[in-house]
């Protein structure tokens, strides 16, 4: 058990950066999230955490005691591939217990403690299996109950979900969470997946090129995203260039002027601005009315429990998602060319600061 | 249809033109007549009797299993480091050695044993000693057949290899050297039985590269039956021919129960 700190973590190969600077501190029984796109650093942040790739630069200190020189096997960490990466050649109880072997703890322990750890992930009773002769998310589970078993100080997950089929996913997701918060896990969580990390985590944090972009909860990022980047990447989002006219009065380029909130973006007056509008916080009302902005609809797309539309808001296309209204309300007749009017708490509408990209 | 009919068709040509060799041997070898006609005369065992008798196949037959057991044993460890050399780092020059390891089984038996016969006489001459007829000297050339075999297919089962798998022994707490004993050499174990098992028959079947090497009193099998053909012509050595392929079938098979081939060659 333990704290996990990262201090200005870097890996450079050659001319190109994997990853710039990262700062992080996960807290004892802290499940934290490196969330982006592939390519962003967090898979090699996560490598160098257990060792498999060695720091340009920065420390690494689990539990305080500074690990950054020391080799994978004295890390004391439990890592689940995104692979499983079991030992096609040892049987589901030899697997489990290897890291107790490696170890050097007794036999009767040893056995005791691979059964309980098997009872943990449901798979006591295909203790004598191979790998080979599991499923997909049996297989998953036993990578997890290898990595528990050790007790290990810091947990680390890559992408451990993504080979698993969508049902399945989301029941493991669970699983995982709730064995991680029983066990008060320090854990360090490595995905692209944005729900997944919304969903599992206490911390998000959000890299891009080799660069955090901002930390914090899932209700942090989803509602203050610090910019276009986690405003585009963890939900969808209308991200809108323009300039502050004057308070709460964003002019956008084609024209519009759009109600937003106060300027907390803490750039100078003369820097650019954007403006971030998550979609299901506008309201659409059929027709022409005195208050809100007139637009135009472009395209509905009805999707079940929810409706998309696009709306022309004087040369600008903003994405507005609805509960799908019920029938008989007029809403529900909408179609391209309508016209209608959007309206939103100014509140909403997030200055950030930034250029569009 | 008509094309997968038209491939059924091909893979049906292939294995008659593979075994059609092999059970002719074998049916001749049961030939009563020393000239060999269709249909034969009447049924004997009377080949594998004088087969028996030959006092040069036996001790031929010896001296053939002592070296391929010996060249294998030596060269599939060889042949296994230098293919973990080939996978696990990379190097100026790689391909080259890759290549070069590679090359006895491109060079004709003929050709690498006639350059072996000249440099043994080199060497004798230089270090006055005798290489060639000698136990080490043919043991020594039939290392390097074992070589090749043994890079392409330990190799091949490296490509293969889930690293991860040696991440997770690693992140388990097991040292680099407790790695490799217990994660990646059980990994690679179909790839160095196979390998064995092809080092050996290709030793034990060699002809061209041991003929010039064979001395007086040390003779290989296939070279020993090379002599008899010079002089007789009867099935004997379609009766050894058929005692060696059903040995070799039988390796393969208990083989193939611990270590399952098809998923390596």
């Amino acid at each position: 058990m333990g704290t996990l700190t990262l201090d200005g973590l870097v890996k450079r190969y050659g001319p190109s950066t994997a990853v710039e600077r990262v700062d992080l501190e996960v807290r004892q029984g802290e499940l934290v999230s490196l969330l982006g796109p592939s390519g962003c650093g967090k898979t090699t942040t996560l490598r160098m955490v257990a060792g498999f790739i060695e720091p340009t630069a920065g420390r690494i200190l689990i539990g305080g005691r500074d690990v950054t020189r020391a080799p994978a096997y004295a890390r004391d960490t439990g890592m689940v591939f995104q692979s499983y990466a079991l030992f096609p050649h040892m049987s589901v109880a030899e697997n489990v217990g290897f890291g107790l072997e490696m170890r050097k703890v007794g036999r009767a322990e040893r056995e005791s403690r691979v059964m309980e750890a098997l009872r943990l992930v449901r798979l006591d009773h295909l203790a004598a299996r191979l790998p080979r002769e599991l499923s997909g998310g049996q297989q998953q589970r036993v990578a997890l109950a290898r990595a528990l078993v050790v007790n290990p100080a810091v947990f680390l997950l890559d992408e451990p979900l993504s080979n698993l089929d969508a049902k399945l996913r989301a029941e493991v997701r669970l699983e995982i969470r709730q064995l991680q918060q029983r066990l008060g896990l320090t854990t360090l969580f490595v995905t692209h997946d944005q729900d997944e990390a919304l969903a599992m985590s206490d911390r998000l944090v959000v890299l891009a090129a080799g660069k955090v972009q901002q930390v914090g909860s899932a209700e942090d990022l989803y509602e203050r995203p610090a910019n276009a980047f986690v405003a585009g990447f963890v939900g969808r989002c209308n991200v809108l260039a323009g300039a502050l006219e004057g308070p709460g009065r964003f002019r956008l380029e084609a024209g519009a002027v759009l109600p937003c909130g106060p300027d907390e973006t803490g750039v100078p007056s003369h820097a650019a601005r954007l403006v971030a509008l998550r979609p299901e916080r506008i309201a659409i009302a059929a027709g022409e009315r005195g208050e809100g902005l007139p637009a135009r609809i472009t395209a509905v797309t009805y999707l079940g429990a929810e409706t998309e539309y696009h709306a022309d808001l004087g040369g600008t296309t903003l994405l507005v998602i609805r509960p799908t209204p019920p029938h008989g309300d007029p809403l529900r007749r909408l179609a391209v060319e309508d016209r209608v009017t959007l309206q939103w708490d100014p509140a909403a509408a997030r200055l950030i600061a930034g250029e569009a990209s | 249809m008509a094309g997968r009919v038209g491939v059924r068709a091909l893979i049906v040509l292939a294995y008659v033109i593979i075994f059609a060799p092999m059970v002719t041997v074998a049916i001749i070898s049961f030939f009563d007549q020393e000239i060999v006609s269709v249909p034969p005369e009447a049924l004997t065992l009377k080949w594998y009797v004088n087969a028996w008798a030959q006092r040069d196949f036996a001790r031929g037959f010896v001296t053939s299993l002592q070296i391929a057991s010996i060249a294998t044993l030596i060269g599939v460890p060889l042949g296994t480091l230098a293919a973990l050399g080939l996978a696990r780092s990379s190097f100026r020059g790689k391909e080259a050695v890759n290549t070069f390891l590679l090359a006895p089984l491109a060079v004709p038996a003929i050709v690498a044993g006639s350059a072996l016969y000249l440099y043994y006489v080199m060497a004798e001459n230089v270090l006055d000693m005798d290489i060639k007829g000698t136990l080490g000297g043919l043991i020594a050339a039939n290392v390097l057949l074992t070589i090749p075999w043994t890079v392409r297919l330990v190799s091949a089962s490296l490509a293969g290899l889930d690293r991860s798998a040696e991440e997770a022994a690693a992140n388990l707490g097991a040292r680099p050297f407790t790695v490799f004993r217990r994660i990646t050499l059980p990994m690679m174990r179909p790839g160095i039985v196979a390998a064995a098992l092809f080092s050996f028959v290709a030793s034990f079947e060699n002809l061209e590269l041991n003929l010039l090497l064979v001395g007086p009193g040390r003779v290989t099998l296939p070279v020993a039956m090379l002599s008899y053909l010079e002089f007789r012509m009867d099935p004997t050595l379609a009766a050894v021919a058929t005692v060696q392929i059903a040995l070799i079938a039988a390796m393969m098979l208990i083989t193939d129960r611990f270590v399952k081939l098809s998923r390596v060659v």
